[in-house]
């Protein structure tokens, strides 16, 4: 269980990024933050990655507090972030170095053909398409298997169905194992297709506003009225976070569709 | 659209024929050759035909007799080999000086704060004017000429370094960071890496200071070496022997550079530069 407990950061220059933000996660949910830009949704998974230390508050895995990197915490950025003097193979095998080399070449072999990447691993990094690239991200930071992995806008950079195809292929991925995945995102779209849970954050200071539950099946059906009613319930609870006037028609949706439910 | 053109034309590249392979391969290189062999056949045919006595600026058949002449004596390659055993140490002692406090500077800020300073004021000094202090205190002999050469090295070499690993990409070292690299891990499988393409550049520059550096020492009482050549032959009223001086001089700087390229090509080859598609094809 991933634990957040108040935690808050503040920057040297005094800039509130994040304050007090609480939440449990449980093993393999699937979360999905979503907010503003400012509201301090990079800041929070920067804490639980341990690439930047909270001001305030914990940040705990199975009880032990996060203050570093941790070996059960992989995360993939917005860029894929691949060492372009490393082959596609290196590059996934890149976090398996305590591996003896045989162990190391086969798990790289079967996370390559899991990505569908089979016949790069002999290429550059830059002789794959974007699309390509943040699959190898992918593969690289699933192959040492990690309890949980943070996504930073992953697909943000990728052309519409791109981004598609890598969202159901992370789905697919994550049925492996079922790591914990906390995907910090603002595209409502992805946010609903992913997550178990939505949580949607509020700008200056960045703090937890509210959380939507998204009680849909697997796989679920970009042009469902029901996945519809829940890109709304997120779509209005963002508009609030931002304090924008929510149009009477839709506060009426929302309320007809809570009923619904 | 002119911009698109390069790209556009690239499908044709791709797939030329044989020949045309085969020409483009030596044409372009003879491309670059048709000016410098152009002036000396001019030049020589002035000579032949009597249009000027080519005593100051003697034709290119007579710097070329003057080479045979020094090859045959032995002299030229004991003079090669003085020079090149000059640079060489002179380049291996700034390497490792300006490899050691670059990257002392770049990775470590006190140190950067500490060293800085007095690098860059040392650095504004022309080198040159190193010169009589290093006779003082080194002697006239290979010492002084091997500390001058260094100087001139250590300090491209030295910036290089520092650049690079200021410039290695902070996005790249968070990812050593994620996958809990040591310290020395972190230098050996991202730094190392990141920071090799602008090591090679500053090495390059540091070996072309060298060359440059070798001559100012040579100048300063030498017995032999190319540097003496080209006194020796002010001196003595000898054009075709500076003039075969320079020439040799200009191709072991050239080959020299070119075996640093091609020793760190296979350890470049990742590289997605603009140059290399160009160039390769």
């Amino acid at each position: 269980m991933l634990a957040l407990d108040r935690v808050g950061k503040t920057y040297p220059n005094r800039v509130h990024a994040l304050s007090r933000f609480s939440a449990e996660i449980r093993p393999g949910e699937i979360v999905a933050i979503i907010g503003g830009s400012g509201c301090g949704k990079s800041t929070l998974l920067r804490a639980i990655a341990g690439l930047d230390r909270a001001t305030s508050g914990t940040v705990t895995l199975d009880g032990a507090t996060i203050t570093a990197p941790h070996a059960k915490i992989g995360i993939i950025f917005q860029e894929p972030r691949l060492l372009p003097w490393l082959s596609v193979a290196d590059n996934i095998g890149f976090g398996l170095s305590d591996l003896p080399a045989d162990a190391r070449r086969e798990k790289v072999t079967r996370a390559l053909a899991r990505v569908g990447l089979a016949d790069k691993a002999n290429a550059w990094p830059r002789e794959l398409s974007g699309g390509q690239a943040q699959r190898v991200a992918i593969a690289r930071a699933l192959v040492p298997q990690p309890e949980v992995l943070l996504l930073d806008e992953p697909f943000s950079a990728l052309d519409a169905f791109t981004r598609r195809d890598l969202q159901d292929h992370l789905l697919d991925l994550w049925a492996d194992t079922r790591p914990t995945l906390i995907l910090v995102t603002h595209d409502v779209d992805e946010a609903v297709v992913l997550a178990d849970r939505v949580l949607v954050m509020r700008p200056r200071p960045g703090r937890l506003f509210e959380e939507i539950a998204i009680n849909l099946a697997r796989p679920r059906d970009r042009n469902s009225l029901h996945f519809d009613n829940f890109k709304r319930r997120v779509l209005t609870a963002l508009d609030r976070s931002l304090d924008r006037n929510v149009p009477d028609s839709e506060a009426a949706a929302n309320a007809g569709e809570a009923m619904w439910w | 659209m002119t911009i698109e053109a390069p790209v556009l034309e690239r499908p044709d590249a791709a797939v030329p024929s044989a020949a045309s392979a085969r020409l483009s391969r030596f044409a372009r290189p003879a491309l670059g050759l048709l000016l410098p062999v152009g002036l000396a056949l001019g030049w020589e045919l002035a000579v032949w035909l009597g249009y000027s006595n080519g005593r100051l600026v003697p034709p290119p058949t007579k710097v070329f007799a003057t080479i045979v002449e020094l090859a045959k004596s032995g002299e030229l390659s004991r003079h090669i080999i003085t020079t090149l055993s000059r640079v060489a140490a002179g380049f291996g002692l700034g390497v490792v000086a300006g490899t050691l406090l670059g990257a002392v500077s770049g990775y470590w800020g006190v140190a950067r704060r500490l060293l800085d300073p007095t690098v860059q004021a040392l650095r504004a000094i022309p080198s040159i004017a190193w010169v009589p202090l290093f006779i003082l205190w080194l002697g006239i002999f290979e010492t002084s000429k091997v500390a001058l050469i260094a100087v001139g090295v250590f300090f491209p070499v030295y910036l290089g370094v520092m650049g690079a690993i200021h410039s290695v990409d902070r996005k790249i070292v968070e990812v050593g960071r994620i996958f809990r690299l040591s310290g020395p891990a972190m230098i050996r499988r991202i730094l190392l890496p990141a920071m090799l393409p602008a090591y090679v550049v500053a090495l390059r520059v540091g070996l072309g200071l060298g060359w440059m550096f070798v001559v100012a020492a040579e100048f300063m009482g030498a017995s032999e070496g190319l540097g003496y050549l080209l006194i020796d032959g002010q001196q003595l009223g000898k054009p075709a022997q500076i003039v075969a001086a320079i020439v040799i001089f200009a191709i072991l700087g050239k080959t020299t550079d070119w075996l640093i390229e091609l020793a760190t090509a296979p350890l470049l080859r990742w590289q997605d530069a603009f140059g290399r598609e160009r160039g390769a094809a």
